[in-house]
C-alpha cells in the first residue's frame, strides 16, 4: 500500500506547480484560490491532529481560528491607528510583522485549546461534542458584541502584514509563506505521528483500556493532543485574515467548525495529508460547481453525503486503499 | 425595572422555553431511542415554516397552514430518515454529524433555490392577534399566550404518550436496550421511523407557531437547533422530562438574561458599556449555563442511563 | 511464608442494592498461581475492576507489594507493575503486533511524551518487545495487524503486552475462554512459564485448566469467598460442591 506517499507528494508538487503558473500566466485570482487552499489545508491539519489522530470530535475548532484571526486583526487595528493594545499594567503596541502575530496567535490558541481542552476533555461522546461547540458560540457572540473591533461587521485591515525581505502584498510572494508554512506544519504532525506520543494517542483513540493498562491516563495525551491541534488551527486563522485583509465573528461561527470537519473528512480522517487533500478538493469544487450555480452547496452536501455513507476513507482512502501500520 | 415588564418578559421566556421544548423533545427521543445526533432538526423547522407560509398565503387559513407544517414536516423526516438516517443508527457520532450536516446544506440551498432568498411573511391569524388583559393588570400577546398553551398542551400529550401507551413503553425499552426490544419482535424499522417522524413533526409545528412572529427564512432553524442541543444536553440525552426542564431553563435564562443583564450591569457601569456587556453576556449565558451543568452532571440534569 | 504480593483486605462494594463484593479477602502470593472461580454473576469482574483499577471499593483495602492501592488510578497501578489481560480483548486493532508490544514496553519506560524520534526504530523498545513476543510465540507473525490475528493469538498478544512490563503480579480475567484444546493447551504453557516470572491470579471458567494450573483456588459465589485452599482442598469441599462444581462437571 505504497500509493499514500506518492499521492502526498503528487499533492504537494500540484500545489506548488499551479500557483506557479498561475503568475506566469499573470492569473492572480487563481493564486489567491489556491492560497485559500493552502490556508483552509492548515486549519484542518490542525483539526485532523484532535479528531483524526485523537479520535476527539470537536465542533468548536473554530474558536482557535477565530482566535487566530482576531489576534491579527487586533495587533493590526491597533498598528494602523497608532494606539496602544493595552495601557496597564505595561504597554503592549500593534504590530504588523508576521513572525511576531503569528508566534502571538499560536501560543494564544494553544493557551485557549489548553483551557477548553481541561473543561471538556472531562465529559465524552456527544457532550464533547456540544461542550467544544458552545465554547466557539460564546467567543461567537462575544465578538459580535465587542464593538471596539467591528462587532458584527467585523474590522477591515488596510495593509497585508509585513514579513522580512518579502513584499507581502504580491499574491505569489503571500503564497509562498503559506506553503512554507503548511510544509513545516505536515512535517510536525507527520513527525508527531511516528512518534511515541504518536503511538500512545493513537492506541489511547483506540482503546483506552488498552492505553491505562501500559501506564497512561488518557486525559494527558488528549489535552497534549488538543492543544496542539488548536495552535495550529489557529495559525490558520492568522493566515486567512492577513489573506483577506478583514476578520469577522463568522470565523468563529459553528458553520466555519464544520466547514473545517468537511476538509478533513473529504480528503480522509487520520491522514496526514487528508486535509490537504480535502482542502483542495472543496476549493476546486466551490470554484467549478460555484461557476456552474449559485446553489453549489447541494452538490457540496450530497457529495460530503456520499462521502459520509459510502466512501469513509476520503479522497485518499479511494485512491490509495486501507491504511496499514507500517513499521 | 418595573414588575410589570418583568412579568411580561417572564412569559416571553417561557413562551420561548416552550417552542424550545418542541425542537428539543425531538432531538432528546432520537438521540435517546436511536443514538443518533440529527443535525438537519433545524431545516425541519425550517420546513414546518415555509410549508405553512405557502400554505396560508394560499389558502389564507393558518390553521391549515399549521396541519401543513406539522404534515409536511413529518413526511420530510420519513424521506430522509428512510433514505439517508438508517444507514447513520450504527455509525458513530462524526459520521452523524457529517451526514447531518451535509443534509442542512442540501435543505437551505434546496429551500432558497425553490423559494428564493427573501422571506416569506406569515401572518398571525386574525383571531390570534391583538392582547389580553392577564391578573395583574399585564397586557400580553394573545398570540403569545396561545404558543404557550399550545406548548403545554403538546408536553402533556407527550408525557402521556410516553408513560401511558405501547409506543411509549416501546420508546422507553428501546432507550434502555436497543437490541433487546427487536429480538422480543417489536418493529425496530418502524418504531425508529415514527419516533424521527414525530420529533419532526414538532419541530416544524415549532417554525410555523415562530414564523408568525418572526420572519420565515431559510437558515432559521439553525440557532434554534443549537438552543435546542443546549437543551437537550442540559436536560440530559433521552430524558422528555429533562428537555421540558431545561428548555424553560433556556427560555427564560436567555430572554430575562437579555434585558435584566443591561440593567444589573448599569447599577455601576456606564450606560453604554452597560449594554454591551449586558448584551454579550446574555447572548453567552446559555452556553455558560450548559457548561456549568455538564461540569456538575455530565450526563445532564435528568440524564445517565 | 514470604508477605504477599497482593493482599485484597476486607473489599466490599455495592450497586444500590445489589451487593456486588462483601467483605473479600484474598491474597497472591510468589510463584503461585491463584485461580478465582465461580458461577457467572458471582461478583468477579467488579472483583477484578476494584484490584486492577477502574472501581473504587466502597470499603477494605487492596495492598500492592506492600503499598496501599485502593485509590489509585489503573495507569498508576500498571506502572506499579500490576500486567493485566482482559476478557474481551484490549489491543488496538489498528497496529499491528509489534505496535502494541513496543505500546507496552514504552509505557514501561515512561518517556511517552516525546515528539520528534521515530517510535518503531527504538532499537531499547524493539529488544523488549520482541523478547515479549519471543516468549509466547508471536515472532512470525509480528508485522501483522492486530485485527488479522485469531481470537488465540490476540489472547497471546495481551500476554505479550502485559510482559513489556516487567510486570510484579498477573491478572488474567478468562484467558482460555473462546480459545480450542490446542490454544488451550499452549497459553496453559505458558502460564506455568510465568509464574516463575511472576505470580497470576487467574480469573477463570475453564476447570480443565483451573485443575492443571492453579496451587490455590477460591471460589466465589454471590460476592462472597466460600472457599479458599488447594485444589484437593477445593474438589473435595462438599460447600463447594453444591454451590458450584455440581454444575460444572457437565461443561
Amino acid at each position: 500500500m505504497r500509493k499514500e506517499p506518492v499521492l502526498n507528494m503528487a499533492l504537494l508538487i500540484a500545489l506548488l506547480a499551479f500557483p506557479l503558473w498561475a503568475w506566469a500566466a499573470d492569473e492572480p485570482f487563481l493564486i489567491t484560490l489556491t492560497t485559500r487552499a493552502v490556508i483552509f489545508a492548515i486549519a484542518g491539519v490542525g483539526l485532523n491532529f484532535a479528531l483524526g489522530f485523537g479520535g476527539l470530535v470537536s465542533f468548536g475548532h473554530a474558536a482557535f481560528f477565530g482566535l487566530g484571526g482576531y489576534v491579527m486583526g487586533v495587533l493590526a487595528f491597533h498598528a494602523q491607528t497608532y494606539t496602544p493594545v493595552l495601557d496597564w499594567p505595561f504597554v503592549i503596541n500593534g504590530t504588523k510583522s508576521m513572525p511576531i502575530v503569528w508566534m502571538v496567535a499560536i501560543a494564544l490558541s494553544g493557551a485557549l485549546a489548553v483551557a477548553i481542552g481541561a473543561l471538556s476533555l472531562r465529559t465524552s461522546g456527544v457532550y464533547f461534542i456540544m461542550i467544544t461547540l458552545a465554547f466557539a458560540q460564546m467567543l461567537y457572540y462575544f465578538t459580535i458584541s465587542w464593538s471596539t473591533y467591528g462587532g458584527e461587521d467585523g474590522l477591515s485591515i488596510y495593509v497585508r502584514n509585513d514579513f522580512p525581505g518579502l513584499n507581502t502584498m504580491d499574491p505569489i510572494q503571500y503564497y509562498a509563506i503559506c506553503y512554507v508554512l503548511l510544509l513545516i506544519v505536515l512535517g510536525l504532525v507527520y513527525a508527531i505521528s511516528k512518534s511515541a506520543f504518536g503511538l500512545a494517542l493513537g492506541a489511547s483513540r483506540q482503546n483506552e483500556d488498552r492505553i491505562q493498562a501500559v501506564g497512561q491516563g488518557p486525559f494527558g495525551l488528549y489535552l497534549t493532543a488538543f492543544a496542539i491541534s488548536g495552535a495550529i488551527t489557529g495559525l490558520a486563522g492568522v493566515l486567512h485574515a492577513d489573506l483577506n485583509r478583514f476578520v469577522s465573528p463568522t470565523m468563529f461561527s459553528w458553520h466555519t467548525s464544520g466547514e473545517i470537519m468537511i476538509f478533513v473528512i473529504l480528503g480522509g480522517v487520520g491522514r496526514v495529508f487528508g486535509p490537504v487533500a480535502g482542502a483542495v478538493l472543496f476549493i476546486v469544487l466551490e470554484h467549478t460547481l460555484g461557476g456552474l450555480s449559485e446553489f453549489w452547496h447541494i452538490y457540496l452536501g450530497a457529495m460530503l453525503l456520499g462521502v459520509v455513507l459510502f466512501a469513509r476513507g476520503g479522497l485518499i482512502g479511494l485512491i490509495a486503499g486501507r491504511e496499514v501500520a507500517h513499521d | 425595572m418595573s414588575l410589570l415588564l418583568f412579568i411580561e418578559q417572564t412569559l416571553n421566556g417561557l413562551q420561548f422555553g416552550v417552542m424550545l421544548f418542541l425542537m428539543a423533545a425531538g432531538l432528546t427521543l432520537v438521540f435517546g431511542v436511536m443514538g443518533l445526533i440529527n443535525l438537519a432538526h433545524g431545516s425541519l423547522y425550517m420546513v414546518g415554516a415555509f410549508a405553512a407560509a405557502a400554505v396560508a398565503a394560499a389558502t389564507g387559513s393558518f390553521l391549515l397552514a399549521l396541519v401543513a407544517s406539522f404534515v409536511c414536516a413529518a413526511f420530510a423526516g420519513i424521506l430522509i430518515e428512510f433514505f439517508i438516517i438508517r444507514r447513520l443508527y450504527d455509525r458513530d457520532h462524526l459520521d452523524q454529524v457529517l451526514a447531518t450536516f451535509a443534509l442542512i446544506l442540501i435543505f437551505s440551498e434546496g429551500t432558497r433555490w425553490v423559494f428564493g432568498s427573501f422571506p416569506l411573511f406569515l401572518d398571525t391569524p386574525e383571531w390570534l392577534s391583538g392582547t389580553v388583559m392577564l391578573p395583574f393588570g399585564i397586557e400580553y400577546s394573545l398570540y403569545r399566550l396561545a404558543i404557550i398553551l399550545v406548548g403545554l398542551i403538546v408536553a402533556a400529550g407527550l408525557f402521556w404518550m410516553i408513560a401511558r401507551t405501547r409506543v411509549g413503553i416501546r420508546i422507553r425499552a428501546g432507550e434502555n436496550d436497543r437490541e433487546m426490544i427487536a429480538v422480543l419482535g417489536v418493529n425496530i424499522s418502524l418504531l425508529y421511523t415514527f419516533v424521527f417522524a414525530l420529533g419532526a413533526a414538532l419541530a416544524g409545528l415549532a417554525g410555523a407557531l415562530i414564523g408568525a412572529i418572526q420572519s420565515v427564512q431559510v437558515g432559521m432553524g439553525e440557532p434554534v437547533l443549537i438552543l435546542a442541543f443546549v437543551v437537550v444536553v442540559i436536560g440530559g440525552i433521552g430524558s422528555i422530562s429533562g428537555a421540558f426542564v431545561g428548555a424553560i431553563l433556556v427560555g427564560l435564562t436567555d430572554t430575562l438574561g437579555r434585558t435584566m443583564l443591561p440593567v444589573f450591569f448599569g447599577l455601576f457601569l456606564e450606560p453604554s458599556a452597560a449594554t454591551s456587556l449586558g448584551a454579550s453576556l446574555s447572548s453567552m449565558s446559555i452556553y455558560l449555563l450548559m457548561i456549568g451543568v455538564l461540569l456538575f452532571r455530565p450526563k445532564g440534569l435528568f440524564g445517565g442511563a | 511464608m514470604t508477605k504477599p504480593l497482593l493482599d485484597v483486605r476486607g473489599v466490599s462494594k455495592s450497586f444500590g442494592a445489589v451487593q456486588a463484593s462483601t467483605d473479600i479477602n484474598l491474597d497472591l502470593r510468589e510463584g503461585e498461581i491463584h485461580a478465582l472461580i465461580g458461577p457467572n454473576g458471582a461478583g468477579k469482574s467488579t472483583l477484578i475492576k476494584q484490584i486492577a483499577g477502574g472501581l473504587r471499593p466502597d470499603s477494605g483495602t487492596v495492598f500492592f507489594d506492600g503499598q496501599d492501592i485502593t485509590g489509585l488510578s489503573t495507569a498508576a497501578r500498571a506502572r506499579l507493575g500490576m500486567g493485566r489481560t482482559f476478557q474481551i480483548s484490549s489491543l488496538a486493532m489498528d497496529y499491528s503486533v509489534l505496535q502494541n508490544v513496543v505500546l507496552g514496553a514504552l509505557g514501561r519506560r515512561g518517556d511517552i511524551f516525546r515528539f520528534f524520534r521515530p517510535v518503531m526504530k527504538d532499537a531499547d523498545l524493539l529488544a523488549t518487545a520482541n523478547q515479549a513476543l519471543e516468549m509466547v510465540g508471536l515472532e512470525d507473525v509480528k508485522n501483522f495487524m492486530t485485527s488479522e490475528l485469531s481470537h488465540g493469538q490476540r489472547r497471546q498478544l495481551e500476554v505479550a503486552v502485559a510482559l513489556t512490563l516487567s510486570p510484579k503480579v498477573f491478572l488474567m480475567d478468562e484467558p482460555m475462554a473462546g480459545l480450542g484444546a490446542d490454544g488451550s493447551r499452549r497459553l496453559m504453557e505458558l502460564l506455568r512459564e510465568l509464574k516463575q516470572m511472576a505470580p497470576i491470579l487467574l480469573v477463570e471458567h475453564d476447570m480443565d485448566a483451573v485443575f492443571a494450573l492453579a496451587d490455590r483456588i477460591s471460589v466465589l459465589v454471590y460476592g462472597k469467598i466460600i472457599a479458599s485452599g488447594s485444589v484437593d482442598e477445593i474438589r473435595g469441599n462438599p460447600i463447594v460442591r453444591s454451590a458450584y462444581l455440581g454444575e460444572e462437571i457437565d461443561a
